[in-house]
């Protein structure tokens, strides 16, 4: 219980923590950020009434407030999910925007991770109980050079040989352009044909950390006594492997896993904009493109403050599965 | 155990006053330390892939001048051609000899990653280094902000930073990358450093009399020279990987020629669509090749200082 209440006080400091730097961040920038956005929203077409010049300042910062009343403010806009308007989408909210682009990014990017980890995870067990043969060496060289890659380069390769030249998948996009997003069958199916692309990039080039994590904790798990006095009962390898070895060397890579969401949300920045994937990142990547500092300023929130939660939940799922944080 | 012979004695805290810390009177100590480090390294296979890797990229930046066929820069040629006899990987929209600006990008790549892996590993040695030796309030407070650096999402945090900062220079992204990854470098050392706190060398060299700084960077540090070069390989291919990443979204320096400007370019006209393939492949594998050097590396590096992770040859 302690540990729960450890890690609850320690993920609100933390959340209070990303939200002020992303309050402070634009106002401790070099020029005027909220001078910058204005004049674009104006020349977008945008009229700037009271209340949208009001909005922006509240996220980027205003001259006539003080910096204590500006932050009362922004932590009120965030409750309401006022975010403002954004020169990119005119059209909608800040909050509607992005709202429409967390289910893409979130479906993807999650789905993505946890095939990620099993493969990688068996890949590191089966390394690790090799270790020093043959198959340790093709596995980790092999992992090696597929992390070397550059998402955003392996995206492009993909799509140039097997969307471009072969035809296999679909060029860019979420879903067939002419269809609105909805929950019917044959539309979850084109959904998942346009992922598999973004999908399988993110996926090789997240692999090697569970593959090497894995194998590392292993290796020393495997030096441990308890493995040695396995073996000399004469325990089948494979259940000294699996169920001696393997489940202890498991809980730092499950540790792990919130962390290594933040890697593969800022992969999928540039892997959604190759490919056009109508999430969170190719929304960043927009934003970011376009200088749209009120759009970038609520995306790098919201992906902090999702990273932040998958990490607290991560931690209260790893008190189900190592009882030594449950007495401590 | 190379680690272990190159810490100075402390039983003569008397002699070892008068020397200035870090300076010349230890010059044959790192040297003989750097010799056996590397040779630890080359014994170790995948290291030795990655030291030549690595030392080859050295070799094509220093060179470029001399290996290049054209000006990286010149827009002497047809704009737009394939691959031929003259231009071995076709031309730019500008006319540019794409084969020339690989050469040259090399310096830029390698100048990224190894100045950005000094300076986010700076920082994470003093931040960690600090924290581990202060345990109580400085520590917490230290420990904070690492950690707090460690869940925001460092890639993001990087384009934002870099969509802000007006000036598109190479020092920027040098800038952003180490500002964004020196956290996990910083609690390994951490962690390091406050197990090596309640030793007994330290101690002793506490009881003579050191001070703080000394009993620092020349007690403890030294023990750690695997993990600090392990975070600065680490750091390295964070930042190789986060220039191309940076410049390929248009937040470089766009009059650079680097690899990261020359995947900008051809993304911005289209490159794979025209079958000017060999602009975004040839690039893209040179980043690949540096970051898997470093990565190589690292794992003799590892191996320096696990002896369970070494390998029997």
């Amino acid at each position: 219980m302690r540990y729960v209440a450890r890690k609850g006080a320690l993920f609100l400091i933390t959340l209070w923590g990303a939200i002020t730097l992303n309050f402070l961040l634009p106002r401790l920038m070099p020029g005027s950020p909220v001078d910058a956005a204005l004049a674009r929203l104006a020349s977008s077409g945008v009229p700037i009434t009271n209340a949208e010049r009001q909005a922006v300042e509240i996220q980027l910062g205003s001259p006539h407030a003080s910096l204590l009343s500006q932050y009362g403010d922004y932590l009120s806009g965030i409750v309401h999910l006022n975010f403002g308007s954004s020169y990119s989408f005119p059209t909608e909210t800040v909050a509607q925007t992005i709202g429409k682009a967390a289910p893409w990014t979130l479906g993807l990017v999650g789905v993505t991770t946890i095939v990620a980890f099993i493969i990688g995870t068996l890949l590191g067990v089966y390394a690790g109980w090799r270790r020093g043969k043959p198959a340790d060496t093709t596995v980790t060289l092999g992992a090696t050079f597929l992390a070397a890659f550059p998402p955003f380069w392996l995206g492009l390769l993909l799509l140039y040989v097997l969307a471009f030249k072969l035809s296999l998948f679909p060029i860019k996009g979420g879903y067939n352009p002419g269809e609105t997003p909805n929950l019917s069958p044959s539309f979850l199916a084109d959904a998942v044909y346009h992922s598999i692309l973004p999908a399988v990039t993110l996926a090789i080039t997240t692999l090697s950390g569970w593959v090497f994590g894995m194998r590392n904790n292993m290796i020393n798990t495997l030096g441990e006594d308890y493995v040695t006095f396995a073996e000399a009962n004469g325990l089948r390898t494979r259940t000294i492997a699996l169920l001696y070895a393997a489940r202890n060397a498991i809980l730092p890579n499950v540790t792990a896993f919130g962390l290594s969401l933040g890697a593969v949300v800022g992969g999928s920045v540039l892997v959604e904009g190759v490919f056009s994937y109508p999430g969170l990142g190719n929304l960043l990547y927009i934003a970011v493109s376009n200088h749209d500092f009120p759009l970038m300023q609520a995306l790098f929130l919201v992906i902090t403050v999702t990273m932040l939660v998958a990490i607290f939940v991560v931690d209260l799922l790893y008190v189900r599965l190592d009882p030594r944080v449950r007495q401590a | 155990m190379s680690i272990v012979t190159s810490v100075p004695p402390p039983t003569v805290p008397g002699a070892a006053v008068q020397i200035p810390p870090g300076r010349a009177s230890s010059v044959p100590g790192p040297f003989r330390f750097i010799g056996r480090s590397l040779r630890t390294l080359w014994a170790n296979g995948k290291a030795r892939i990655g030291l030549v890797i690595l030392g080859l990229d050295i070799l094509v930046a220093l060179l470029a001048p001399l290996i290049a066929p054209h000006s990286p820069t010149a827009t002497t040629f047809p704009p737009y051609l394939g691959p031929n006899a003259t231009n071995w990987f076709g031309t730019t929209g500008n006319g540019q000899d794409v084969f020339s600006q690989m050469i040259y990008g090399a310096r830029i790549s390698l100048l990224v990653g190894i100045i950005a892996g000094a300076v986010a590993t700076f920082v994470a040695v003093t931040i960690g280094l600090i924290a581990g030796y202060r345990p109580g309030v400085v520590d917490e407070v230290l420990s904070f902000v690492t950690n707090l650096a460690l869940v925001i999402p460092g890639l993001p945090l990087m384009f934002i930073l870099a969509a802000y900062l007006k000036s598109r220079s190479v020092w920027t992204i040098v800038l952003v990358v180490a500002f964004t990854s020196w956290a996990t470098g910083a609690r390994v050392i951490r962690s390091q450093a406050s197990t090596l706190r309640t030793r007994e060398f330290v101690t002793s060299a506490q009881f003579s009399g050191e001070r703080l700084f000394r009993v620092v960077f020349r007690e403890i540090l030294p023990n750690m020279t695997s993990l600090v070069a392990g975070s600065f390989f680490a750091a390295a291919t964070a930042a190789v990987m986060a220039e191309a990443s940076l410049e390929f979204l248009g937040l470089g320096d766009p009059n650079t020629v680097s690899w990261g400007t020359i995947l900008y370019y051809a993304q911005q006209q289209n490159a794979l669509l025209t079958g000017q393939w060999v602009m975004i492949f040839a690039p893209g594998l040179a980043i690949a090749l540096l970051a898997l050097s470093f990565t190589l590396v690292n794992f003799g590096v590892d191996a320096l200082s696990n002896p369970r992770l070494r390998e029997k040859s």
